[in-house]
């Protein structure tokens, strides 16, 4: 009541501000066509596949002691056997934070069952005696060579078999039994094993790092140490191997069944601390030490969530959700313009440009980020529908009081936007800070939710302050709306008041 | 809808005006019997948990001709052990769910549903829970509560007053309240969707009420320089003044929210939309309500006992005639007599 008549600075330019919004979008959609972000990307709810939701569970007694290491480890372990299953597009990642988190699988497609089977086994960290090794490709040489000693005639012909360029011999199945003999590739496919029963096992582990020897001409090495058992074991078997010939005098670290390393062992090692070297980088050196860790303290997963979702639930889905949308932005629009008459296509023209806007970030946000709608996603979508026109209505009011309080609307639209940009602002903070609590404090779909929830939220900040404000402020010049038509919405009939006229 | 428009405009200027402040007492007790009831019935009855709180599995077969006995004694027939609920979803839809089962055993009832209606294993729509997954949603959701209370406190402490913080979380403690309450004496599902439904109703419930107090705190920003009217009477005349908008608001947002729970319960039957959706209906209904008839006459009893605030009181009774009625409703009937002479006097003001 004790501001002045004059209209505020913020309208200077109503039409630069839409066409800068203008380019932006222009710029956005040719984002889109140049990343070549054609569709928004769909989740498994929406077209069907298996999603399994893991929570670390670790032996009584050691509680607090998975480490965020120990989580990344268990997640590329989970990585590399659903990788094996070839399926495109199948996703693993951890979610939540710090220690606290769930290991999420999402496959598409009808594997099911063999998803579930395949992740939840614990993947164990043993030290096996090399007894024979050769390149990674089915070879006849192999397969007529005399099976080494210890080496059944069986484990021989599967080992001259076995393809280790082929994915589904690269995954671990955590069914490598330690007391079996294994035959079994390496990580990255180059080299086959035949591998003794395991001698020592990752538990026996009691530390394990990376170190820098600045005197052998800065060598990466890793250096281990193990527990009573695991010194005695560990003596034993060093002291077996290490005059025998090659490749018998290696000793392979298997993890999840496949070799991590198999180095050389140069001298019995009675002291239970070893140290590994090669031409090892900081980062395979490094890798190493979280694998021995991992092998230290394992982690067991308890199942906490599976759902398969066939793709005709998946579209039905899909179905759903977009009629929903359809169904609640047409009421929407409808309802603003019963009610506010020609100032409703303010809001229809809003609504429009947020949601074309949402659906350039969807798109691009795939890209970028792997943002997948899920049908949570949806619902949060829709649901935003409301917050978006709900700030309309607040200005709207809000210039509808500035005129019962005598002011013309090319006044109103600047006094009262001044007050409902707080209102809005402060209301709009609140859904934000609702949609980062759930986005933090939970999993899988409830994410999905928040995340379009506050995505939307900040969409319909922009829109309001770059689209709605300007657009409002141009329309006020316009004499359909300044003059008090009565389908203008500011009609004195409509505000209630007997004179609101053009001063 | 113009009619209605046009009653924004006397309830603007006051010519219209509903004492919610005054007759506090009385939509106290509306609300105080409601959670009374509410409490009434998560004691007796309790809330019906979803399978993603007790661990347990779920299988849809999707064939129009299957039927709830044909899946029953299907499932029964693979010796699954405990309880099991059949249910038809939708037309063309039947859904077995089974307590916690281990690995075998969902394979068991996948194969027997198949072999039952000649469908694929991979068509069956599957949900397994694990027995210790609903205990750490259920921590997670009370932490999110919890964080969520505390941190909008602080800030509407920060970005109003610290009493309007007060009652506007009083306001959302008391729509929780209500909407588990109906949920435990209707017996509607409660599942991880209703949970998000439940979390989202406290950011909603707040938007409301924030667009209510920052109009009291316009009307009030300089309240105890005049005396014209009472800490009370500015906010009734807040409450009045933006109450055209709360039903604006609240209708709009219950639109999409609407169309959510029709498409969800009418076309899919069962599932996220439904269930986020009905919690989400119900908590925007009671925000409403608490957006208007509970937080501001709390805020307004919390302003009231400040000694400014009397003084104010006492100044403007004795101004209005020597009434010396100093309870709101008194005062407010009194303002809603005033109310159209007050107009010119303000418009003079400028």
């Amino acid at each position: 009541m004790s501001t002045t008549n004059k209209p505020v600075k913020t309208a200077a330019r109503p039409g630069r501000t839409l066409a800068i919004l203008a380019l932006v979008l222009i710029a956005m959609t040719s984002l889109v066509f140049i990343q070549g972000a054609k569709s928004v990307r769909l989740g498994l709810d929406l077209r069907g596949g298996t999603s399994v939701t893991l929570q670390p569970r670790i032996a009584p007694g050691d509680e607090g002691k998975i480490t965020s290491d120990a989580i990344d480890q268990a997640v590329s372990i989970i990585r590399q056997r659903v990788n094996s299953l070839g399926v495109a597009e199948s996703e693993v990642s951890a979610q939540g934070s710090g220690t606290n988190r769930q290991i999420v699988i999402s496959v598409p497609g009808d594997t099911g069952r063999r998803v579930v089977e395949l992740v939840g086994q614990t993947a164990e960290l043993r030290f096996r005696q090399v007894l024979a090794s050769a390149s990674g490709v089915p070879s006849a040489s192999d397969a007529a060579a005399t099976p080494a000693a210890g080496v059944s005639a069986e484990a021989n012909a599967k080992f001259a078999a076995l393809d280790c360029t082929k994915a589904e011999n690269l995954q671990g199945t955590g069914a490598d039994a330690p007391t079996d003999t294994l035959v079994a590739c390496d990580r990255a496919g180059g080299t086959k094993y035949i591998l003794a029963p395991a001698e020592v096992l990752g538990r026996q582990i009691s530390k394990a790092s990376a170190g820098l020897d600045t005197q052998a001409g800065s060598a990466w090495y890793v250096s281990l140490t193990f527990n009573n058992e695991g010194t005695s074991a560990f003596g034993a078997l060093t002291a077996r191997v290490t005059s025998l010939p090659e490749p018998t005098n290696q000793v392979a670290i298997v993890l999840d069944g496949l070799v991590v390393s198999s180095p050389r062992i140069n001298e019995a090692i009675p002291s239970g601390t070893a140290q590994i070297t090669g031409s090892f980088t900081q980062l395979e050196a490094q890798d190493l030490a979280n694998v021995l860790k991992y092998g230290a303290l394992p982690l067991a997963f308890d199942r906490g969530e599976v759902q398969q979702v066939s793709p005709t639930l998946g579209a039905d889905q899909l179905n759903a959700g977009l009629l929903a949308g359809a169904l609640g932005l047409g009421l929407v629009m409808i309802y603003s313009l019963l009610y506010y008459r020609g100032l409703g296509i303010v809001t229809v023209g809003s609504l429009t440009v947020a949601g074309g806007l949402i659906y350039l970030l969807f798109l691009l946000l795939g890209k970028w980020i792997g943002f997948t709608l899920t049908l949570a996603g949806i619902a949060g979508a829709i649901v935003a529908i409301g917050v978006t026109a709900d700030s309309f209505i607040i200005y709207f009011e809000r210039i509808r009081d500035e005129m019962r309080e005598g002011r013309t609307l090319r006044t109103a639209v600047e006094t009262g936007w001044v007050r409902a940009r707080r209102t809005i602002l402060v209301a709009d903070f609140v859904s934000l800070i609702a949609a980062a609590l759930l986005y933090f404090f939970a999993v899988g779909g409830v994410r999905g939710f928040a995340f379009t929830l506050g995505l939307t939220t900040l969409v319909d900040l922009v829109v309001v302050f770059v689209f709605t404000k300007p657009l409002v402020s141009i329309l006020s010049r316009v004499s359909f709306f300044n003059s008090g038509h009565s389908w203008s919405g500011f009609s004195s009939k409509s505000l209630g008041t007997v004179v609101a006229k053009e001063a | 809808m113009s009619k209605m428009s046009g009653l924004g405009g006397r309830l603007y200027r006051g010519e219209t005006a509903v004492d919610f402040i005054g007759k506090r007492r009385r939509w106290y007790s509306v609300s105080a019997l409601f959670v009374l009831a509410s409490i009434a019935a998560l004691a007796i009855q309790g809330l019906h948990l979803g399978i993603e709180f007790k661990g347990g599995s779920s299988f849809t077969v999707n064939k129009a001709t299957a039927t709830i006995e044909q899946a029953r004694s299907a499932v029964e027939a693979a010796g699954i052990p405990g309880e099991l609920i059949v249910q038809e979803i939708g037309s063309d839809k039947v859904r077995v769910q089974t307590g916690a089962l281990d690995t075998v055993q969902n394979n068991a009832v996948q194969d027997a549903l198949a072999a039952e209606f000649g469908v694929s294993v991979e068509s069956i729509d599957t949900q397994i829970i694990g027995p210790s997954w609903g205990k750490e949603i259920t921590r997670k959701a009370i932490y999110g509560l919890v964080g969520f209370l505390i941190v909008v406190m602080l800030y509407l402490a920060m970005a109003f007053e610290p009493k309007m913080s007060i009652a506007a979380i009083a306001a959302v403690v008391h729509d929780v309240f209500i909407t588990v309450g109906i949920y435990a004496l209707v017996g509607f599902d409660v599942t991880p969707a209703t949970i998000i439904g439940f979390l989202t109703i406290l950011g909603y419930s707040l938007y409301d009420t924030v667009v209510v107090f920052d109009k009291v705190r316009e009307n009030t920003h300089a309240i105890t320089s005049n005396s014209t009217r009472t800490y009370s009477q500015a906010v009734n005349h807040a409450v009045n003044q933006t109450l055209v908008r709360s039903a604006n608001t609240s209708l709009i947002a219950l639109l999409p929210v609407g169309s959510i729970l029709f498409v969800g319960a009418g076309l899919l039957g069962a599932g996220t939309l439904k269930d986020l959706s009905l919690a989400l209906f119900i908590g925007l209904a009671v925000g409403t309500y608490s957006s208007i008839f509970i937080a501001p006459p709390v805020l307004a009893q919390l302003r009231e006992k400040e000694p400014a605030m009397q003084a104010l009181a006492k100044r403007v009774n004795a101004r209005s005639g020597g009434s010396a009625a100093v309870a709101p409703s008194a005062a407010v009937a009194a303002v809603n007599g005033r109310g159209p002479r007050n107009q010119p006097k303000r418009k003079g003001r400028k």
